[in-house]
Formats: C-alpha cells, structure tokens, sequence
C-alpha cells in the first residue's frame, strides 16, 4: 500500500504488548530444568538399552522414574511450544499463514505433550 | 515469509572495471555496489585498480581517491573521517565497519565494499536510515525527569553512577550493528534492533532519568525487544568497540527484576 504515514508513526506502530518478559523467563526456566532432566534420561536409557520390554516397563513403573518422566515430557514440550513459536514469529510473516502455524503449534505441543505423559501414567498405574 | 533471495530486479550483475594507471606496481582492486534510481538498471559491481602508492592508508582514503580521480559518480557519506560521525558506516570485506578507521592492509586480496545489508539503498553505497532514525526517535531519547533541576546548577550524578554510562554513551549511531542482525533483517519494521535498544539503556541506565519504569513498559514486547536471540553480530561488528548485546541482557534482566 502507498503511504504517507510519517517514519515515525510507523515506527511506533501498534505500540508495546507489555509482554513477552513471561515467555522469556518460561523459555529459560524449562531450558535451566532441561539440563539435568536430559542428562538422567540419556544415561537410564543407555542403561536400559539391553534390557527387555519387561525390565523397561518395571523401571518406568517406579514412582520416582514416573515423576521425573513427566516432568521430563512436561518441560520438553514446553520449552518447544515456546521455542518453535519464536521460530514462526521470526520467518513467517503475515495474517493467516502466521496465525495458522501458531495455532498448529500450539495444538500439536500439547497434543503429544498429553499422549507421551498419559503413556508414562498409564504404565506407572497398571504397570 | 521471510525473503532468502533477492528480488528480480535486486540481483548483482557485474559492471565496469578501471584500470590502473601506467606504472603503477601498488595496486589494490575495490570492487564496489553501484546502483543508481535513475537508469532503470539492476545493481551491479564495478571494479577500480586503485594506485595505493599514492593513497592514504584507510578504505575511505580510497573512495574518495576513486571519487575524485576515477569516477565522480560514485557515491557515499562521508564527514569527520576520523570515527566520530558515523557517516560511512558500510560493508567492507564482509563486514560493517566505517571505512574511515579501515586499514586497507587489513584487507587481504580485493576489496568488498557494499552498502549496510538490507536497507533499502538511496544511491550506491548511501542506504536509506529514515527508518532507524524514527525508531530512534521513538525510544525518547532525551532526559526525562519531573523532578526540576536545581536552580544553582546541572543535574548531579555520583562518579558511580556516571561510570554505569560507560560503553553506552560512546555510541555514533552509525548503524553497523542494527544492519548486520539477522533478526533485525527479518523484522526491522517492528524489532528496534541493538543500536536504538543499546541507546534506549542508555537512558534507562542514566541515574538522573526517571522514566525507567515507562521505558521498560515502552519495550516490554515480544518484538520490539525479544526477537534479539543473542546471536552476537552487533557487538562482533560494532566499529566502537561496544557491546549492544550486553546492553540488551541487562533490559532483559531488568524485565524479569521488576515482575
């Protein structure tokens, strides 16, 4: 569109949000949670990788490995809701194709964040 | 969508070349953007051979040299020619600098010298900075206090707090670090990129100033100031020596201190 607006008014544009300082912080407190979470997940996986279906679903079905899981799953998707919204932000510009992606983000974080955490309860309870 | 290549009518074709003048042994080859509004023609790449045995020893020694006994319709901004001003902050050898303090011995082989990458460019190697001057303007950049001066005199700060304003106030504004962010390519038009938000700390740092609670509201945005990812070109190019990441974090952390 040809226009006149002044360099400043578009500058200023729509204004400030007053936000963003939560998402952030989120990103960094699931990113700091992350570290030592991972780092227990990558070692007791590479425990487990010679044991048998039966001995992975007894070590998930202890209470203190279920608990750490889903804080495990909780954060991870987390942290990539946040992290893959910035990405869409940073490239995709525009209305609908925008809009579209942070919706299937969002849909999809929790999505798979709700099944993997179901999967670890289901298995802690019933066994 | 973000552009990765560049428009039909942007692409670089190559231009004409000047040859040195007889018996020179000392050369160096600069190959410079040429575009100009008026001939309707892509941008293209021109090379000079320049005689560096009678040249002086910085890359705006050159193009004014080439200006003024090659081809007088190249053009760029020049002023102080000595770092202060800002004027002829452009890309040399991959890298925004101001050709003022560029040694042309610190160039090996041929001599890059582009434009600030994505701006939109006025002529040559002058780009258009209407825009991040407006962004500029609209951090306030100018002492705001509702508490008046003391009649017998200027506002005093303590040798502490005038020290906080060190590394801040050096700044040009030559806009070296805003145009080498990526993040400030994809979304300038909303992101103030790291020199307006290096000045707008400036002040938000500045113990006589206050309005630091309303400059943070101001910048508390996902664009505005968040779509800085630390990713460090600012303080790798910046021609001064400065740090505008740095000055960043501190917003940030600033943000969260308040919460």
């Amino acid at each position: 569109m040809n226009s006149l607006r002044s360099a400043l008014g578009r500058a200023r544009g729509l204004g400030s949000a007053k936000e963003g300082v939560e998402h952030w912080w989120a990103q960094r407190v699931t990113a700091v949670a992350l570290v030592p979470l991972v780092l227990w997940l990558a070692y007791s996986i590479a425990r487990l990788s010679f044991a048998g279906h039966a001995a992975v679903i007894a070590w998930i079905a202890q209470p203190w490995v279920a608990i750490a899981l889903v804080l495990t799953l909780f954060a991870t998707f987390y942290h990539a809701k946040l992290g893959l919204q910035v990405v869409i932000e940073d490239y995709v510009h525009g209305g609908f194709a925008k809009h579209a992606m942070l919706l299937l983000n969002t849909f999809a974080m929790f999505v798979l964040g709700a099944g993997s955490i179901f999967a670890v309860l289901k298995i802690a309870f019933q066994g | 969508m973000a552009e990765f290549s560049l428009p039909a009518n942007s692409k670089v074709g190559a231009g004409k070349t000047h040859k040195a003048p007889d018996g020179a042994t000392n050369t160096k080859t600069f190959k410079v953007y040429r575009w100009s509004p008026d001939d309707g023609e892509n941008p293209h790449i021109d090379q000079y051979v320049v005689d560096l045995d009678s040249c002086g020893p910085m890359v705006l020694d050159a193009l004014i040299k080439i200006k003024n006994e090659i081809d007088p319709t190249l053009t760029f901004r020049r002023s102080c020619r000595e770092g202060v001003c800002g004027s002829c902050a452009m890309n040399i050898d991959g890298t925004n600098t101001l050709a003022c303090t560029k040694y042309l011995s610190e160039i090996d082989g041929d001599a890059k010298v582009y434009p600030l990458p994505h701006m939109p460019v006025v002529k040559d190697l002058v780009p258009d900075l209407n825009h991040v001057y407006a962004q500029y303007a609209s951090i306030k950049p100018w002492m705001r206090a509702d508490s008046p001066p003391p009649p017998d005199g200027e506002r005093l700060q303590s040798q502490e707090e005038r020290k906080e304003l060190d590394g801040l106030y050096e700044c040009i504004l030559c806009f070296c670090c805003s145009t080498s962010c990526p993040s400030y390519w994809w979304n300038g038009d909303r992101y103030l990129g790291p020199a307006v938000l290096l000045q707008a700390y400036r002040w938000i740092a500045d113990s006589r100033d206050e309005a630091t609670g309303e400059r943070l509201d101001d910048l508390e945005d996902p664009f505005k100031l968040y779509r800085c990812h630390t990713i460090m070109n600012c303080t790798k190019t910046c021609p001064k020596s400065l740090n505008p990441a740095k000055a960043i974090g501190e917003i940030k952390k600033l943000m969260v201190e308040r919460r």
